[in-house]
């Protein structure tokens, strides 16, 4: 399963409930130092997870909806976040990577860059 | 199973346990993937094994009055609280599950609950065992009744690695003071991400009320699962036990720090109020009977849209008591089963809306778009008597 899209680096862990909204993939978290920008179609590359355990429903119904990151990247796992995705892909078929990558991993991903997600890791496109 | 088992695979857990209860987010509404992965429940005829209790839905089933969300949505919503209630979950729909007297775990005891502030509540304030158990994986554990042996099911992971302790310029009124908590809780959520840490600092024996509102915003903030306070919690009355005499990194939590933790709670400038909510977490039966105190017999001004929200068995009670009759009266609204920032509720949800919760401050301008006043609880019943912001700084050290 491999997957590409272009990278969008949050500075802080997002809660997608509250966080996202899945009807554009919108960020709308007004604490968040990344507001405004779009999730869709994006490997985002985050610290972690953060607050709501609904944040599962909310990466599901983002998939549904065709709103859904490409993939996600996280320093640290995310139980929450790997049980949305694996929902999502038995009910609609469609895969988003959760990954855990190391920090210095991430930190030499730039932002905006085509990259691919796959079994092997990431790698620029 | 296929989720519980997957749940395994990400946590590194090497065996499954069993669990005696579950606390289930998923029957929350957040479009039709909610409805499409509950119905392979209910075509797989699953049923819970373990008693279930139910989080806050996007309808109050009890008021039908008070959703003004369009009636397409309102009737999706009703019908997955609907689904959830015929596998065999109590019909509850309340965040604050704590507050059911035949709902709390005991200490030690292993479940699965799902809702961030209920979470946090559990492990820290009961010393209940769960982990964060997001939708989906709340019911597959409650319908399978195991759950993967990692995290803080295990006695090593529930040791604090960080110790905030309140610096000494934290006045002693303001350490004593409920304004404190949901303050101190978003700065927990900040410094500890998803660590467990031990708040040392405040007076002991502080009550649920003000560890909830700690458990909220620390769960807003962060992704805190667990946090001892010194000598309130119960895996904590010294902060030798709760670090298990480990030696533990020490960070000061000055009082510019909390000022500036509150202050940016506040997303507007406004003087003008158009609406006060009050309970979230759902409010105890404690809270209801402050807020009826504090009302001390005068009426909500008649441009304020005063809510509360609570869950429909402490609700009952309050009926029973009187309390409820005594808020309506004054002119309070009562919601049960979902809340104020998560379903279209308020009239005039633009705001401004002054809150005592840190966590419906913190989100309810990305999920409704409200302007946020955030003041005490004393602060938001001045104002909704008054019908403007009514501040009481004295006990931040600032009048």
């Amino acid at each position: 399963m491999t997957v590409g899209g272009r990278t969008l680096v949050l500075t802080e862990g997002l809660s997608l409930w509250g966080g996202m909204d899945p009807a554009t993939g919108e960020l709308i978290d007004a604490h968040h130092p990344q507001r405004g920008a779009n999730l869709a179609g994006r490997v985002v590359i985050m610290p972690s997870g953060r607050g709501s355990s609904s944040s599962a429903s909310v990466l599901a119904e983002a998939v549904r909806a065709g709103t859904a990151p490409a993939a996600i990247l996280l320093r640290e796992p995310d139980l929450i976040l790997s049980i949305g995705a694996a929902v999502a892909a038995e009910l609609y078929g469609v895969d988003v990577p959760v990954a855990v990558l190391s920090p210095e991993e991430l930190a030499a991903i730039p932002d905006g860059a085509e990259v691919v997600v796959g079994p092997d890791g990431v790698r620029r496109a | 199973m296929r989720l519980v088992v997957r749940a395994a695979e990400v946590t590194g857990a090497e065996r499954l346990i069993d669990i005696t209860a579950a606390h289930v987010d998923s029957c929350l509404y957040h479009g039709e993937a909610s409805l499409d992965f509950v119905a392979r429940l209910v075509d797989g005829d699953a049923h819970v094994s373990v008693p279930t209790t139910l989080n806050v839905g996007a309808v109050d089933l009890l008021h039908p009055d008070l959703n003004r969300g369009d009636p397409a949505t309102v009737g999706r919503g009703r019908l997955l609280m609907d689904r959830y209630r015929a596998l065999g979950a109590r019909p509850t729909f309340t965040c604050a599950p704590y507050q059911l007297a035949d709902s709390r775990p005991a200490l030690g005891e292993q479940v699965a609950w799902g809702e961030s502030n209920a979470i946090a509540f559990c492990n820290s304030v009961l010393g209940a065992r769960t982990n964060r158990y997001g939708d989906f994986l709340d019911i597959a554990a409650a319908i399978t009744g195991r759950v993967p042996d990692a995290g803080l099911h295990r006695t090593d992971a529930r040791r604090a690695t960080l110790v905030l302790r309140l610096a000494d310029d934290v006045p002693a009124r303001l350490r004593n003071a409920d304004a404190l908590a949901p303050v101190l809780g978003l700065t927990l959520g900040r410094r500890a991400g998803s660590g467990v840490a031990a708040i040392d600092g405040l007076p002991p024996g502080q009550s649920e009320d003000r560890l909830k509102a700690i458990a909220a915003a620390a769960a807003s903030s962060g992704s805190v699962a667990m946090f001892h306070v010194v000598g309130s919690t119960p895996e904590a009355s010294t902060l030798d036990e709760a670090t298990r005499g480990i030696e533990t990194p020490v960070e000061e939590l000055t009082l510019a720090e909390l000022r500036a933790a509150r202050d940016q709670l506040t997303s507007g400038a406004a003087q003008s109020l158009a609406a006060i909510s009050l309970g979230t977490p759902h409010a105890s039966v404690e809270e209801l009977e402050r807020y009826a105190s504090l009302l001390a017999g005068r009426r909500v001004d008649a441009r304020i849209e005063c809510l509360v929200s609570t869950g429909r068995d402490v609700l009952a009670t309050a009926e029973e008591r009187g309390i409820a009759g005594r808020l309506r009266d004054a002119g309070v609204e009562l919601l049960v089963d979902t809340c104020s920032y998560i379903a279209p509720i308020l009239r005039h949800a633009a705001g401004p809306v002054m809150t005592d919760s840190a966590k419906w401050a913190y989100y309810a301008p990305g999920n409704i778009g409200a302007e946020v006043v955030f003041g005490s609880t004393e602060e938001c019943i001045a104002s909704a008597v008054a019908g403007r912001v009514v501040r009481d700084d004295g006990v931040w050290g600032e009048a």
